[in-house]
Formats: C-alpha cells, sequence, structure tokens
C-alpha cells in the first residue's frame, strides 16, 4: 500500500526525524507539538472566521427573546420589523432618569460593565456581577396613545456555573410581573437549565415585585418566607437546581432594589423620569 | 473493490451497527432523539465528525507513537468536533442551542473513537473514510427510528409538522409524555436491538456462562 508520508524526499530534517524510531521521546514530542498547533489553528480561525455571523445570530436570539418576554413574539414574525416597536431608551440606574450619553440603539451594556470609566465596581453584591454599569438598556413598549404598556429591563447575576442574562417585562404600574425569561446561560441541562422550561417561566406572570409598603418582596425559593403573600409574590425553586434558583433570586432582588431599577421604577410611576 | 466499498457502507447499517450490535453511543442517543430535526443534525455532525477523524488519524497512522496514540486520536476527534459546533452556531443557531452539551460530547461519543482504534489505525485513509460514514449512517438509522417512534408518539408531528392532531389543539390523539422522556429512548432502543436480533439471530451474543444444573436438588 503506497504512504504519502514515506514518499517525500528524504532530506534534511525530515530524514533525521523518520529514521527516529517511531516510540522514541524525541519524536514522539516532536508529533505531539506539531499536531497541537495545527489543530489549535484550525480550531482558532473557525472561531475568528465564524464570529461575525455567530454574532449576528446572538442579537437576533436577544431580540427574539425581548419579543418574546413582552408576548410579542409569533412564529415566522420578522424579529427586526417586530422588533421596530420598542423604545430602546438608556437608564442611568443610580439617578433612575432616562440618559442620552450615549446612543440607545447601539450601547452594549455588557460590554460597559466591563469598562472602569462606564462601570462602577459593587460593594454589596449578592447577585454577583462584580461590577455594574452605569447606564442600562431598557425596551419601552407603548400602546396607540403613547402611554408606556410595559416596559422591559435587563437583568443578569450568577448562577451556579455561569452568569444568566436575560429580562424582566413588568406592566405599566412597574409591578406586575409580565414575565421573565434568560438568554443566555451556562447551567447544567435539565437542572439549573431548567430555568428556559415554559412551565417555571408560567409561574412568574402576575407577581408582584413590591409589597404594600415598597419592599422588594418577590422571591425564588421552596416557601414564600413568613411575612409574604406567597400567592402575590413567590415563585417555585427548580427542583434539583437549589443554586440556580438562589442566583435567580438573588439577581432579581438585586435588580429590582434600590441599587436596580426601583428608583427609575419610582420616577416613572411619578413620571420624572 | 466497488462492492466492497458498497459493503463498507452497508454493513454497519445492520449486519454491524454501532447501537444495536456493538451497543456504542447509547448515552447521545437517549439525549437528541426526542424531535426528528435535532436527531438529524446530531446524526449528520457524528457521521461526519467519524468519517473525517477516521481519514485523518488513519493518514497519520504511521506517524502516530503508539505511547501517544489514544491522546492523538482524541485531540483529532476533539477539533473536528469544536469545528462542527462552531459551524452550528454559525449557521444553525436554534439547533445548537438545543443540542448544547451533545455536540460537544461527541468527542466522547464511543462510536468515534472505537472506528478510530479499531479501524482507522490499521487500514488506509479511503477506506477508513467510508467506514466512518457507514458507522455514522448505522448510527444515524437508529437516531432516526428512535426519533421517529419518539416524536410522533410523545407530540404528535414529524419534524415539527402535525401528523396527530393532538387533543391540546382539538384533535383526537393523546400524546404519550413518557416519550418525550431521556427514559423512553432506552425502551424504543431495546425494543429496537430485540428486533434486530429475531430477524438476525447470529448477533445474538452467546452467554458468558451457564446456570448449572444440580443434580438431586430438591
Amino acid at each position: 500500500m503506497p504512504n504519502a508520508e514515506n514518499t517525500t524526499a528524504p532530506t534534511g530534517l525530515w530524514a533525521r526525524f523518520n529514521a527516529m524510531p517511531l516510540d522514541s521521546a524525541p519524536r514522539t514530542i516532536t508529533v505531539a507539538v506539531v499536531l497541537c498547533l495545527i489543530c489549535s489553528m484550525i480550531v482558532s480561525g473557525a472561531a475568528v472566521l465564524l464570529k461575525p455571523q455567530q454574532e449576528i445570530n446572538k442579537t437576533l436570539d436577544k431580540k427574539t427573546n425581548i419579543l418574546k418576554v413582552a408576548g410579542l413574539f409569533e412564529a415566522g414574525v420578522d424579529v427586526e420589523k417586530a422588533f421596530g416597536a420598542f423604545e430602546p431608551r438608556l437608564v442611568d440606574v443610580a439617578t433612575g432618569k432616562f440618559s442620552d450619553a450615549a446612543d440607545a440603539a447601539t450601547y452594549d451594556q455588557r460590554a460597559a460593565a466591563k469598562d472602569p470609566v462606564l462601570s462602577v465596581a459593587l460593594d454589596n453584591d449578592p447577585a454577583s456581577i462584580k461590577r455594574q454599569a452605569k447606564l442600562a438598556s431598557v425596551y419601552l413598549l407603548r400602546d396607540d396613545a403613547g402611554k408606556i404598556e410595559r416596559i422591559i429591563l435587563p437583568v443578569h447575576g450568577y448562577g451556579l456555573w455561569s452568569t444568566l442574562y436575560g429580562f424582566i417585562a413588568l406592566n405599566a404600574d412597574g409591578n406586575e410581573v409580565y414575565g421573565l425569561r434568560f438568554y443566555s446561560h451556562g447551567e447544567t441541562p435539565g437542572l439549573g437549565a431548567e430555568v428556559d422550561n415554559p412551565k417555571w417561566m408560567a409561574q412568574w406572570p402576575g407577581k408582584l415585585v413590591y409589597g404594600d409598603n415598597g419592599s422588594v418582596d418577590i422571591g425564588v425559593g421552596k416557601a414564600a418566607p413568613a411575612g409574604i403573600d406567597g400567592s402575590k409574590h413567590h415563585i417555585d425553586a427548580i427542583a434539583g437546581a437549589t443554586l440556580t434558583s438562589r442566583g435567580v433570586d438573588n439577581l432579581v432582588k438585586f435588580w429590582m432594589g434600590e441599587q436596580g431599577f426601583k428608583t427609575f421604577l419610582d420616577n416613572l410611576k411619578k413620571g420624572e423620569a | 473493490m466497488a462492492g466492497k466499498d458498497l459493503s463498507m457502507l452497508k454493513d454497519p447499517m445492520v449486519d454491524n451497527n454501532p447501537i444495536t450490535l456493538q451497543v456504542l453511543g447509547i448515552c447521545s442517543a437517549l439525549a437528541v432523539t426526542s424531535s426528528l430535526k435535532v436527531a438529524l443534525v446530531m446524526a449528520i455532525a457524528v457521521t461526519l465528525v467519524t468519517a473525517f477523524s477516521n481519514f485523518f488519524i488513519s493518514l497519520l497512522r504511521n506517524q502516530i507513537p503508539s505511547s501517544i496514540r489514544i491522546i492523538v486520536q482524541m485531540v483529532i476527534i476533539a477539533s473536528l468536533v469544536i469545528l462542527v459546533d462552531q459551524v452550528l452556531k454559525a449557521y444553525l443557531y436554534e439547533i445548537s442551542k438545543t443540542l448544547s452539551v451533545f455536540v460537544g460530547l461527541i468527542i466522547t461519543n464511543c462510536i468515534v473513537m472505537g472506528r478510530a482504534e479499531a479501524y482507522a489505525m490499521k487500514n488506509p485513509p479511503i477506506p477508513s473514510f467510508l467506514d466512518g460514514i457507514g458507522n455514522g449512517l448505522g448510527y444515524s438509522l437508529i437516531l432516526l427510528l428512535v426519533g421517529v417512534v419518539r416524536e410522533l408518539l410523545g407530540s404528535g408531528s414529524l419534524f415539527g409538522v402535525q401528523i396527530l392532531e393532538t387533543v391540546n389543539n382539538g384533535g383526537w390523539y393523546v400524546p404519550n409524555g413518557l416519550l418525550l422522556l431521556p427514559p423512553s429512548a432506552f425502551f424504543v432502543i431495546g425494543l429496537l436491538i430485540w428486533g434486530f436480533r429475531t430477524w438476525k439471530p447470529a448477533q445474538v451474543e452467546k452467554r458468558d456462562y451457564k446456570i448449572m444444573e444440580t443434580e438431586g436438588a430438591h
């Protein structure tokens, strides 16, 4: 049987390499190094070349998820067109007011959270996100009369293995949940990844974020804590995914609280945002 | 030669099927067969990876030191799998989300390693490539058979097209939820193996041991 490797002209290095016994240490190491180099070049080449297309998919997927959390998604809908129904705005998290410091359509909150100028380091950090972007991208859905109908707020926080990124949609009162869904996470399939399970997500609509005195009462857990009306504020944790559930609980409480969007939602209610 | 090539492709379909005869690659067969579309993408991915890993390993077989041969095989297989994963993420994003970890787990699919070690290390590139395609097709055949049963009876559809109108949509068919859960794939594969071995009794394994007849037992 003819063999490609052995028909190469035996000159210089190649001849010396070929003369070595197959299992000698130098030859073994050379084979390993050369193979790893070639494979890593192929893999990283593919990753770099395909990155733009993957980014397009990710953006599209994010928009699809915003549509889904706002209840506007139907199978076969043109995502870009349907997404036009939203008014993307930036909110200064600390003051709770709309901001025009950047272009809302192109602002990347995830990138901003890594930038020391555009973000603040957190001391009190229950959601384990380390840095929080000063500006947050929110999406407003207005009815025909121009009144705000739904508010879509970005939330993220650490679960068990990964940071979960998602959106929470609130009704016009800034209190009643319309829906919650995550568009990116790396939790265990079948356990933590059940945050994507429609049955679990169906618990969220209709729940109230804030209690009568304005405290963040919404929570995920085994049972509602004492003093909190479970039927209004409690979401059952996912069986077999205690740490992911705890992560979701923390991140929702964080983003709905004083450090998150509470100031903004209060301003919105008073019409001062 | 043409007849031999053809039998290399046909053999692993029934006579030497990697799932029903060799009982390899069961894990992914359980996970990805609840809908046909996902099963099909997985089947194509595994077939491509098996074929090309066999090809490249066979090409290098005279250069691979035996002391590190498993690692070398793994590196080649893993690179191919990452390539497949990246392509899926770029062009079939929705499906790649459903397949999630299972694409990565092709690396550990025993069929790929098994063929590399058992065939590609000893045979020239072209037959190895065909052997990979054949075994991939054998795996695909079972995956799709299981997928048809599970999707049709589990959600009343095939490739997402409703065939049996379900009760929820005003039809008559009560979907069998068990078939959407992984254990059902065990039952379906078990029944398939039983069917194959009844059809071709030569596939029945010999008993490892025989229960001794005791004399004068009361």
